[in-house]
């Protein structure tokens, strides 16, 4: 028999496993797309918008009101409640029915109106990080701008346009260009990274669990021998089928974020389907990579496939940056499939510059192919030798 | 007396099965115990200082350069280059040396002569909202600062340092981070994980012990044995371990790793304990009854690793609840993890009491109850199946 031809019998004994199976295929086909659904439809709206704020307004005079108009015009901020007290207003933020509150003490308009600087102040409940640095950011602005609210009223009565009092309270502004995610949209930020997180995840957990049955049922004799004596064929033959599955995977999450979400991709689609494929060849080679090193103890490659995984969100960098790590965090990032797919996938996909710039990690990647040959002499020793170990 | 003896002995039993098996050990004593480490030495300087930004200096005026200076000299802010044009300062973007630019117009001073607003931009790298968020920040704090310099000097001349300062700002302003008051990323990521990983680790757990017995006695979940008749003497029995070993977890959780990492425990001992007792009983039937679907010890880790991603989000904790569509709110309400994240971030962080967190409190009371029963009727038809396999 030919090489190709023992590949494709090897793979045919695959699918007939998994048909078997719903395990298989719930794994590989619903959750996947499952998590995709979920993550696109949970982040629908992009950047959350009114966020339930509260306001104890003590003073209640003109003045007061107007601020409070200015703060409840801010686009992520909508005011659910008033209060009648800053202690009700806490107790309220403790139960969870607020994020964030504003606070005018009694007094505010008259210590004004006699120049002696009164204070108004904002609480934000940072335990929770988006919406607390959601409203900062607004109350901030709002409370400079009601800060100013005076100024400008006597400006205004002093003939300025509104165009020159806004010169003279704000001479400088800053002008934000978030390069690319101008909407600073959080789907197009999370979603981008997490769904193929998961899908790394699940492809080198279901590359370990399929690998370690044939020792479990013991047929990995059977395996063997329809491969001709080759631990290089059987293994091949055995994850075929779920790399074309898993890179059909790859090309649906494209085709859904960046051609039916319109979630920006400024390089052709097929480069993040290349990027795809590679990173499932990459993930499928740390799995029969962990696998190879314990040697049929396929509960510890799992585990090991699962700590991994689960710990390349965070060593990935996009929520708190690697540069923010300790040193030693910085270079074990660099052992993480899912950590060359963000920064390729930023340079590509968000950004769309050369490849060139990030080299390193396309190599990286490719290098991470190059595992399972390390432990490829092992698999022969599992072959012959090992049996099953709880 | 004679179902409590039987509890004992199913307890027993149940105890010997977990503590022989290496695989189960590993994720409800390893897991629980060094997980919360991990990620606490991963976020173990909670904020993201120093980001780097090129500077396009297209003015070069004295007050520019103060700008600059006072940017750079901000804990958030490192200026790393100077470069003479765009081009130049995309170039390091893209080589990701920087994660900004700051960009001051040529008409800068000119404006401000003339009595014109102008602007600063800020070109910020998107690949990480903490980059974006301090250059923000900063950036918006210095000008300001600027800006209040600029107007009292220019246009509302003052006599006294008070006067100047009153006409800066009429009404001043303060800013207050409750509960976070770094807003640091650990303060605000380690206590709803720490709350994940006991549900996430009981399911694994227990999803593993039933899938033992399932190949053990040929796809079975119990023992044809006579301690095992009554399914309410299955349930206690089987979940009392799991629960004493993780009241011991949960508190090692709550002192030893949230003072080990200054992590925010406003809360007391006393509420903490009140309320973990639901959330442990809920997740514990729930194991039970998610693993009438395992077949296979190894399945569990297949099934349930990746469903903590989706689980942490569903919280509401990362993505506020507010912007949730209806639908996944609702299922978010099937996991005791929605409501022990929420419930244990205010006792934890931000001290609330038993009174303030009742609905959380009641609704994992109510999980452990319809748990229990289902798990309790899952096991009453696995012995009827029996009963009737054997008598074949």
């Amino acid at each position: 028999m030919t090489v190709v031809q023992r590949i494709k019998s090897i793979s045919w004994r695959e699918l007939q496993g998994y048909s078997r199976r719903p395990l298989f295929l719930f794994c590989m086909v619903v959750a996947p797309v499952l998590c995709a659904v979920f993550f696109v439809s949970l982040m629908d709206k992009g950047l959350p918008t009114a966020l339930p704020a509260g306001i104890v307004d003590e003073d209640n005079t003109n003045i007061s009101r107007t601020i409070v108009r200015t703060i409840d015009a801010m686009e992520e901020a909508d005011f659910t409640a008033s209060y009648p007290s800053f202690s009700a207003a806490k107790e309220a933020m403790r139960r969870g029915e607020i994020f964030s509150f504003f606070y005018i003490p009694k007094g505010t308009t008259a210590e004004a109106l006699a120049s002696r600087q009164p204070k108004i102040s904002f609480y934000t409940n940072e335990a929770y990080f988006v919406p607390g640095s959601l409203l900062m950011k607004d109350f901030r602005t709002a409370s400079e701008l009601s800060g100013l609210a005076l100024t400008r009223e006597t400006l205004y009565a002093k003939g300025a346009t509104e165009e020159k009092a806004m010169a003279i309270i704000q001479p400088i502004t800053i002008e934000t260009h978030p390069i690319n995610n101008p909407t600073l949209d959080y789907a197009v930020y999370l979603n981008n990274i997490l769904v193929p997180g998961i899908l790394i995840l699940l492809i080198m957990l279901s590359t370990s669990y399929t690998i370690g049955m044939e020792w479990k049922f013991g047929t990995q004799r059977q395996l063997y021998a329809m491969a001709g004596n080759s631990s290089t064929i059987a293994l091949v033959g055995k994850l075929l089928p779920q790399t074309v599955l898993f890179t059909f995977m790859f090309l649906f999450y494209d085709v859904y974020f960046y051609k039916f979400m319109g979630y920006p991709c400024n390089v052709s689609m097929w480069h993040m389907v290349l990027l795809g494929f590679i990173t499932v060849l990459a993930s499928q080679a740390f799995g029969v990579f962990f696998f190879g090193v314990f040697l049929g103890q396929m509960r510890t490659a799992m585990c090991l496939c699962s700590l991994w995984g689960i710990l390349s969100f965070s060593v990935a960098g996009f929520t708190y940056p690697v540069t923010a790590m300790t040193p030693f965090l910085q270079h074990l990032a660099w052992l993480f499939p899912l950590r060359h797919y963000y920064l390729i996938y930023v340079n590509q996909a968000l950004d769309g510059y050369s490849i060139a710039y990030v080299w390193s990690s396309v190599v990286a990647l490719l290098c991470f192919l190059l595992l399972p040959v390390m432990v490829m002499p092992r698999y022969r020793t599992a072959f012959l030798k090992y049996k099953y170990q709880e | 007396m004679k179902s409590i003896l039987n509890i004992f002995q199913i307890w027993y039993r149940e105890m010997g099965n977990i503590f022989r098996d290496k695989g189960i050990m590993i994720f409800i004593l390893f897991v629980p115990l060094a997980y919360p480490l991990l990620y606490s030495y991963v976020y173990t300087n909670e904020v993201v200082r120093d980001v780097p930004v090129a500077v396009v200096d297209e003015n070069n005026s004295s007050l520019s350069r103060e700008i600059l200076r006072k940017m750079d000299a901000s804990p958030d802010m490192k200026i790393e280059a100077y470069c003479s044009n765009m081009d130049e300062a995309q170039e390091l973007v893209k080589r990701r040396d920087v994660y900004g630019i700051l960009r001051i117009p040529e008409s800068f001073t000119r404006d401000l002569t003339d009595g014109k607003q102008t602007s600063i931009g800020l070109y910020c790298d998107m690949s990480s909202m903490l980059y974006y968020k301090a250059l923000l920040v900063t950036a918006t704090n210095v000008s300001l600062e600027v800006n209040k310099d600029i107007k009292v000097n220019n246009y509302v001349t003052a006599t006294t340092d008070r006067q100047e300062e009153v006409n800066k700002m009429p009404i001043d302003y303060d800013y207050v981070s409750l509960y976070n008051p770094q807003s640091g990323f650990a303060a605000f990521l380690i206590p709803p994980v720490l709350m994940l990983i006991i549900q996430q680790t009981l399911l694994l757990g227990i999803g593993m012990s039933m899938g033992n017995s399932r190949e053990r006695h040929n796809g079975s979940v119990i023992p044809f044995h006579p301690w095992y008749k009554n399914p309410v003497h299955i349930v206690i029995g089987k979940a009392l371990p799991y629960f004493m070993l993780y009241i011991v977890l949960a508190i090692y959780m709550f002192t030893i790793v949230t003072d080990m990492f200054t992590l925010p425990k406003l809360g007391h001992y006393e509420t903490f304990v009140a309320f973990i007792v639901p959330y442990l009983l809920a997740c514990i039937f729930l194991a039970m009854v998610l693993s009438a679907f395992i077949y296979r010890r190894e399945d569990s880790i297949l099934l349930l690793v990746f469903l903590s991603v989706p689980m942490l989000f569903l919280s509401g904790l990362s993505w506020p609840s507010a912007a949730m569509p209806e639908f996944w709110k609702y299922v978010s309400y099937l996991f005791p993890s929605t409501f022990g994240m929420n419930g244990y971030v205010r006792i934890a962080s931000m001290g609330a009491s038993l009174a303030d967190i009742r609905t959380e409190y009641m609704a994992l009371w109510i999980q452990a109850g319809v748990y229990f029963l289902l798990a309790c009727w899952f096991y009453r038809r696995q012995i009827l199946a029996l009963k009737l396999f054997k008598s074949i």
